[in-house]
């Protein structure tokens, strides 16, 4: 193990910067993170244990314990759930011999939930040693764990055959299916790559930024700051080397988007991070991909080495002189924070994804303390499009105060899930007509961290002074038990994902969820709503915009569905002090083989 | 003196100064008005995790620690909203561990407690969690109480050693994350390093070993004059 270990090092020059990378590699190699592996890598980086540590125990995908020959992490977003998760755990339980959570004796295999791994559309789904299973059924599993069992390799596991597109193709060869249902300006097959960098070569970089400022594009992650202006800013800011960051680290439960790109589209991002290295000046990109995609990691590195090739990477692009941009790719390991731009600044060095202050903004103080842009893939696709049509062209679409086209993900009790991408000014309701929802009960609008919203809003409006998104919309049926199934998963989530810095997201949400439990538990009364009502604005001193949000599921559920909060509480009292004498006593009387005396304490 | 640049701004309606670049808390005491903080230590890098200091910066809220004063800038910070959500993150810090003030070494000069008693938290408003979390007293120089941990990262932003490598660092994320000390660097730790942990520790999770109760209770730091009043300048009434 020490060789390998060592060979993992000399690859990234034991630069403590790279130490995902690293861990990466070494788990690969180790299948999981041994003590001693953690020992020799901190030696090699100069840095203590505890700081390796550090960084390993912040991701849920690395293993310090050996974790099974076939480590299955099963999706548990809401949509695996309404799609029948919970009988294909069973069968998992049952067919591997061990519960969720363990490695069955032989440790042949081991059983993990994981958060949203982007595959909503295909639900229940999960990920069997990086290989993606979709629409899993009990059968499905049986014959999985079976196969795994009589010694076949994980690939030969699937038996459905490739999905479409380049899914079915030599380097990604996965059953995953892109789902395009509606194609725009961003998802258009068409591309030609080359022709935006070729353009951008007789325009100088303080063109280039006219042109995406005229086209008042802002960020597609969800946050919405205006492109142009942050490509301005981080073109002016003092510094020599900068940096292109692009987040595909799409982790908001329901969004699948940047997956789909990432398959089919990788050459148009690519192109996008250049022109963006053009404008600002920087010379190094960086491709955060969350780990949950690391069965694209052939075929994207293989696009770049083609891009390479073809001189749209790399030194002198298109032949101009002092034209330099190269791209690596970064994987991360398995932490939702780090799809905030800060969280994955830290990530890409080697660090926990814990968000970074503000003021400096990444503009200033980015990347390795470098000005940087993190744009989210799609808008990075979408500026190559503007400089390629203008920027007056990319205002016809959408509305005046959003412009261009925004790539859905829609997911849910929907006939067609799948990305949709549409103009700004969308309707929910256009969006529920087009997929094919017959009896929306309501949708979840930008994910968990999003808004919940019920009938009576289906005709807002999908746009920045509306209803703003990053781009995911989980319809939500009649049948489903919205608190239970729905408000209680988003609020797991965030009580997992929360980095655990911030001392309001990390203690709120606990006590959120407890209070959520004992409404759901019949147990709840009046002030219980009314306390989390109070108590919610204090998330929004949360440093970053994900602990600002992590309990907006609860918060906007009992503004929008208040009823179903009502109609599960205790009518007969309005306070509860949240002592049970009976329960305290029960132990101690067992104890002295006595009955407690209740009666007179009884309010029943 | 300094020749940096003098600056104004705008605290709770009163006129202020500041030096250019320097944090909204520093320069509020630099003019005798006190933001409470607790993860915030003079020395140690500023890292903006207990959200005490959070103040309204035109409107906005801003960790007092981590924004440096601008020309013009109109702060808000002793309000009632403010108090309060102050007021809610200690208790959300008592409930979150497990916190016996008679009990601990620390007494009388826990930040945490001075805080408390300051803002009189008489019963926290949320429940309880009692987290079973362990002691630690395997170093031979230090004790590493997690029932008392607030996870302020001072300890980990503050101690190195000769080389530059952290002796603390957090494990895990979320409500589960801890503050772990580096086995193989801790063998070697100095009483004074052990020293500067219990010094740097804000509560009583780093307690130095063999060395207690120099100073009686009662006559602490915090017994004599509340958390704050170092930094407020003296009215008339008191």
């Amino acid at each position: 193990m020490k060789a390998s270990v060592q060979k993992v090092l000399d690859r990234y020059k034991s630069d403590p910067t790279r130490l995902m990378d690293i861990l990466i590699d070494t788990q690969s190699e180790v299948g999981y993170v041994p003590d001693a592996a953690v020992a020799q890598i901190a030696r090699s980086l100069g840095i203590s244990r505890v700081d390796v540590e550090q960084t390993l125990s912040f991701y849920h995908f690395f293993n310090r314990k050996p974790a099974g020959e076939f480590q299955v992490y099963l999706n548990n977003s809401v949509v695996a759930e309404m799609y029948g998760r919970r009988k294909v755990t069973e069968a998992f339980e049952e067919a591997a011999g061990c519960r969720f959570g363990q490695v069955s004796d032989d440790g042949l295999i081991g059983l993990y939930d994981t958060s949203c791994i982007g595959m909503n559309d295909q639900e229940p789904a999960a990920l069997i040693n990086n290989v993606v299973f979709t629409r899993l059924t009990p059968f499905r599993v049986r014959e999985i764990i079976r196969d795994i069992k009589a010694g076949k390799k994980v690939e030969d596991l699937v038996v459905e055959g490739a999905g479409d597109g380049e899914n079915a193709g030599k380097l990604v060869r996965s059953m995953v299916q892109n789902n395009i249902r509606k194609i725009g300006p961003v998802l258009d097959p068409e591309y030609i790559p080359g022709e935006a960098l070729k353009k951008i070569t007789r325009l100088t970089p303080e063109q280039v930024i006219q042109e995406i400022k005229l086209s008042n594009i802002r960020g597609r992650g969800g946050a919405g700051f205006p492109t142009g202006l942050k490509w301005e800013f981080c073109r002016k800011a003092q510094g020599i080397q900068k940096y292109i960051l692009c987040n595909a680290d799409e982790g908001e439960p329901g969004t699948f988007k940047d997956r789909v790109i990432l398959t089919e589209l990788p050459r148009l991002l690519f192109e996008g991070m250049a022109v963006a290295g053009y404008a600002v000046g920087a010379t190094e990109g960086i491709l955060y991909v969350r780990y949950e995609y690391r069965y694209l990691q052939r075929h994207l590195e293989n696009v770049l080495a083609e891009t390479r090739k073809k001189k749209l990477l790399g030194k002198k692009i298109m032949g101009k002189e002092g034209f330099d941009f190269d791209i690596r790719i970064q994987f991360g390991a398995g932490a939702y924070i780090c799809g905030e731009e800060s969280a994955l600044i830290e990530s890409a060095e080697g660090k926990r994804g814990e968000p970074r202050d503000r003021p400096p903004f990444p503009v200033e103080s980015g990347y390795l303390g470098c000005p940087t842009v993190v744009n989210n893939v799609e808008t990075l696709c979408s500026a190559v499009k503007i400089i390629l049509n203008g920027g007056e062209w990319y205002k016809s679409f959408g509305t005046k105060d959003s412009t261009g086209t925004k790539v859905l993900s829609v997911s849910g009790d929907c006939k067609y899930p799948g990305i949709y991408e549409v103009e700004w000014g969308f309707s929910v309701n256009d969006i529920l007509d087009m997929t094919g929802a017959d009896e929306p009960q309501a949708v979840q609008v930008g994910g968990p961290s999003g808004t919940l919203i019920g009938p009576d809003e289906f005709d807002r409006i999908l746009c920045y002074s509306d209803l703003a998104t990053g781009g995911s919309l989980i319809i939500i049926g009649k049948q489903r038990d919205l608190l239970k199934d729905v408000v209680m998963n988003f609020t797991d989530f965030f009580v997992e994902e929360s980095c655990g810095s911030c001392v309001p997201c990390r203690s709120m949400t606990v006590l959120f969820r407890q209070k959520l439990q004992k409404i759901l538990d019949g147990h709840g009364v009046k002030q219980d709503i009314e306390d989390m009502i109070a108590w919610g604005p204090t998330m929004k001193i949360n440093r970053c915009g994900l602990g600002q949000t992590a309990v907006n599921p609860i918060l906007s559920s009992i503004k929008n569905f208040r009823h179903l909060y009502e109609d599960r509480i205790r009518k007969d009292r309005s306070f509860d002090g949240g002592f049970d004498l009976q329960a305290a006593v029960a132990e101690s009387c067992w104890a002295v083989h006595r009955k407690p005396l209740t009666e007179e304490n009884d309010h029943e | 003196m300094t020749m940096n640049k003098i600056i104004h701004f705008k605290l709770d309606g009163v006129d202020c100064q500041a030096e250019k670049g320097q944090y909204i808390l520093d320069a509020a005491a630099a003019n005798g008005i006190w933001i409470p903080s607790l993860c915030n230590m003079k020395g140690i890098k500023p890292h903006g995790s207990c959200r005490i200091c959070t103040v309204k910066v035109n409107g906005r809220p801003m960790t007092a620690c981590t924004t440096p004063v601008v020309e013009g800038m109109v702060v808000e910070s002793n309000t009632e909203e403010l108090n309060d959500q102050r007021k809610q993150i200690l208790e959300m810090l008592f409930v979150e561990g497990n916190h016996f003030c008679p009990a601990c070494e620390r007494s009388g000069n826990c930040e945490l407690q001075a805080l408390v008693y300051r803002f009189r938290v008489a019963v926290p408003r949320f429940a309880f969690q009692f987290p079973v979390r362990n002691l630690d007293a395997s170093n031979p120089r230090l004790i590493k109480d997690h029932n008392r941990c607030i996870l302020c990262k001072r300890c980990i932003r503050g101690i190195k050693d000769k080389e530059g490598r952290n002796l603390f660092a957090f494990r895990r994320r979320g409500h589960k994350v801890e503050i772990s000390l580096d086995p193989e660097l801790a063998g070697s730790l100095t009483d004074e390093q052990a020293q500067k942990a219990m010094d740097i520790c804000p509560v009583g999770a780093l307690i130095r070993k063999e060395k207690g109760f120099d100073v009686p209770i009662g006559k602490r730091t915090y017994d004599k004059k509340p958390i704050g009043s170092e930094v407020e300048q003296p009215t008339v009434n008191e």
